[in-house]
């Protein structure tokens, strides 16, 4: 048996935005920077990009390992890279840090050259159709008229939803996966509680609290654990932890006995150690706001009508989180408007974390879908 | 014929000529999608395939046809009435509970349905029933206690249905073993085709 190829070294690097951003709020973000990896190769005609977009806490590091840290892969380093399912042998894959983020992105804790301090509670609240933009403007500069595909998980399927009805012209593959078209009021109720974990944190100091060197840990801590729950199914709790006692026997306290009290804890206090909880807030609103058939009166049919993606669009099971039912809606809207579409509901135990995992069948299937896209390269570029 | 052409199998061949070039197709259990993707290559049709095993979704997106996995016992509330100019059933509609709903969801979503399933009346199922044995054979090849088919229908039983329900045959012969059978296929024919317009609905 063959041992997997270690992962390639990749380098992060930053591109500058002088040209102001208009943004769905009506603010404006006078310039920015954005964080982006790359892997694999452009073509001499310039058509096989593949954007990958990511979900709450990801990042631009897709893909590979950076050369001082072997052991830290990027988040999808199973689907991306040399002989994996987006084949950087044969696709010139984007990674790029969303607006807001804390990644080396511009977001709430950057320096605001117009004050000299961080953002903070001014940085402007960011749609996902701002990240789409924004997106837009780098694909200007790397020379992309028209991605291969557009891809991502979850807020990452948002955004290349977006992207096939924004700029439908500039995306030949749209892929979604445990993805909505818009969030339910128990998606949005799950995610204020997260924010309210935050906003009520005394650390949290409206927002400011870089002046104050503090971070509002116990607020981040909370709302990981809360979101943590969302992403993983019942019966995967009950299988990887049950009712298992860290100890023999009960404490009759209330510190972590139980494994999944022990195993969230860790999760929070991890997360509250790099993530930055203006993002967080800000992350969490460009989820709820997200609406494409908002405009349309609702019809999501009517939203998609003029999108000239083909499209795959993948859900899994047991996701309570973004449900199937939730990737149908999409998949009856692009039926209705007989844009072409393959919907794979993949039979995982794992929640809507699946789309992050390794799994033979999905990758099998995502695999396929992009030997297509790569058969249509050497092609009319649609197919 | 061209070498593509000859490469669909006898039984899609039949099928596949009712198909007017650059319409639009439903196939409803498509498998591998063979005949979709045929009939994409072949006569330019907009072709989308319905199949809930996983392998063979997998088999559509390597052979480049659109398939949406889903259940058929859960109905067609995806596809818009009207929204294929044919839809395409072929020995999956003895595998699903609800026959009558399924032959309306057929109807609401087509302007046209071909449907095929096997003969219970073939001639040789005759004889393993009189001989006190559940037939076994190409067309029908479970034994009893693990079959997939839930219905077993006649050729006649199944005209007496269409015309119940409303249906006009446009067409109807049967097949055994990729050859058309037009006399007597309640008796000759392994596998029962039909070509409905116009239900209950319409």
């Amino acid at each position: 048996m063959a041992f997997p190829a270690a992962p390639p070294v990749v380098v992060a690097q930053r591109f500058a935005f002088a040209e102001p951003l208009p943004l769905q709020s009506g603010a404006t973000l006078s310039n920015y920077e954005l964080a982006v990896e790359t892997y694999g190769t452009l073509n001499a005609e310039r058509s096989n990009a593949v954007l990958i977009c990511h979900a709450l806490n990801a990042s631009h590091h897709v893909a590979g390992v950076y050369q001082d840290q072997p052991g830290d892969p990027g988040w999808w380093d199973n689907m991306v890279g040399p002989g994996k399912p987006v084949d950087t042998d044969r696709f010139f894959v984007v990674g790029v840090n969303n607006l807001g983020s804390c990644f080396g992105s511009t977001g709430p804790a950057s320096i605001d050259a117009a004050t000299g301090k961080p953002y903070g509670a001014s940085f402007p609240v960011i749609t996902v159709e701002d990240w789409v933009d924004a997106q837009t403007r780098l694909a200007d500069v790397l020379g992309i008229a028209r991605f291969a595909a557009v891809m991502g998980g979850s807020l990452g399927g948002m955004q290349a939803l977006a992207w096939s009805v924004r700029h439908p012209d500039r995306v030949a593959h749209c892929i979604a996966i445990a993805s909505t078209a818009k969030l339910s009021a128990q998606n949005i109720a799950f995610n204020d509680v997260a924010r309210q974990a935050i906003l009520t944190d005394p650390d949290f100091h409206g927002g400011d609290f870089y002046a104050h060197h503090v971070v509002p840990r116990r607020g981040l801590r909370v709302a990981r654990m809360i979101g943590h729950i969302t992403y993983l199914s019942d019966d995967d709790m009950a299988e990887k932890f049950g009712r298992s006692l860290k100890a023999d026997d009960l404490a009759f306290g209330y510190g972590a006995e139980f494994e999944i009290e022990s195993y969230l804890r860790y999760q929070g206090d991890k997360f509250s150690d790099y993530f930055d909880a203006n993002s967080y807030l800000l992350i969490t609103k460009a989820l709820d706001y997200f609406d494409p058939a908002g405009p349309f009166n609702g019809s999501l049919t009517d939203a998609l009508a003029h999108a000239r993606a083909r499209f795959l669009i993948v859900s899994f099971s047991t996701d309570w989180r973004f449900a199937p039912e939730k990737s149908r809606e999409i998949v009856k809207a692009l039926l209705d408007n007989r844009h072409p579409v393959t919907y794979a509901e993949i039979d995982a135990p794992h929640g809507h974390d699946a789309f992050l995992l390794d799994d033979a069948r999905y990758h099998s299937l995502v695999a396929a879908y992009f030997n297509r896209i790569h058969r249509g390269l050497a092609g009319d570029g649609v197919r | 014929m061209s070498s593509s052409e000859s490469a669909l199998r006898a039984d899609l061949a039949a099928i596949a000529e009712w198909i007017a070039p650059g319409s639009s197709v439903l196939d409803l259990g498509c498998g591998d999608g063979s005949l979709l993707a045929w009939l994409q290559k072949e006569k330019g049709c907009r072709c989308v395939g319905v199949e809930i095993d996983e392998a063979k979704v997998l088999a559509c997106a390597n052979n480049g046809v659109e398939v949406i996995q889903q259940n058929l016992e859960n109905g067609l509330a995806l596809f818009s009435d009207r929204s294929f100019d044919t839809v395409v059933q072929l020995e999956t509609l003895q595998m699903v509970t609800h026959t009558e709903s399924m032959l309306r969801e057929l109807d609401r979503v087509g302007s046209e349905s071909i449907v095929t399933f096997p003969n219970f009346a073939f001639w040789s199922h005759r004889i393993s029933i009189v001989c006190g044995r559940m037939p076994v054979t190409r067309s029908l090849p479970y034994q009893w206690y693990d079959t997939p088919n839930l219905r077993f229908a006649t050729f006649t039983d199944f005209r007496e249905l269409a015309h119940r329900s409303g249906f006009t045959l446009r067409d109807q012969f049967a097949l055994r073993d990729g050859r058309v059978v037009r006399f007597l296929p309640n008796l000759f024919g392994r596998v029962a085709v039909f070509r409905l317009a116009g239900g209950t609905k319409a």
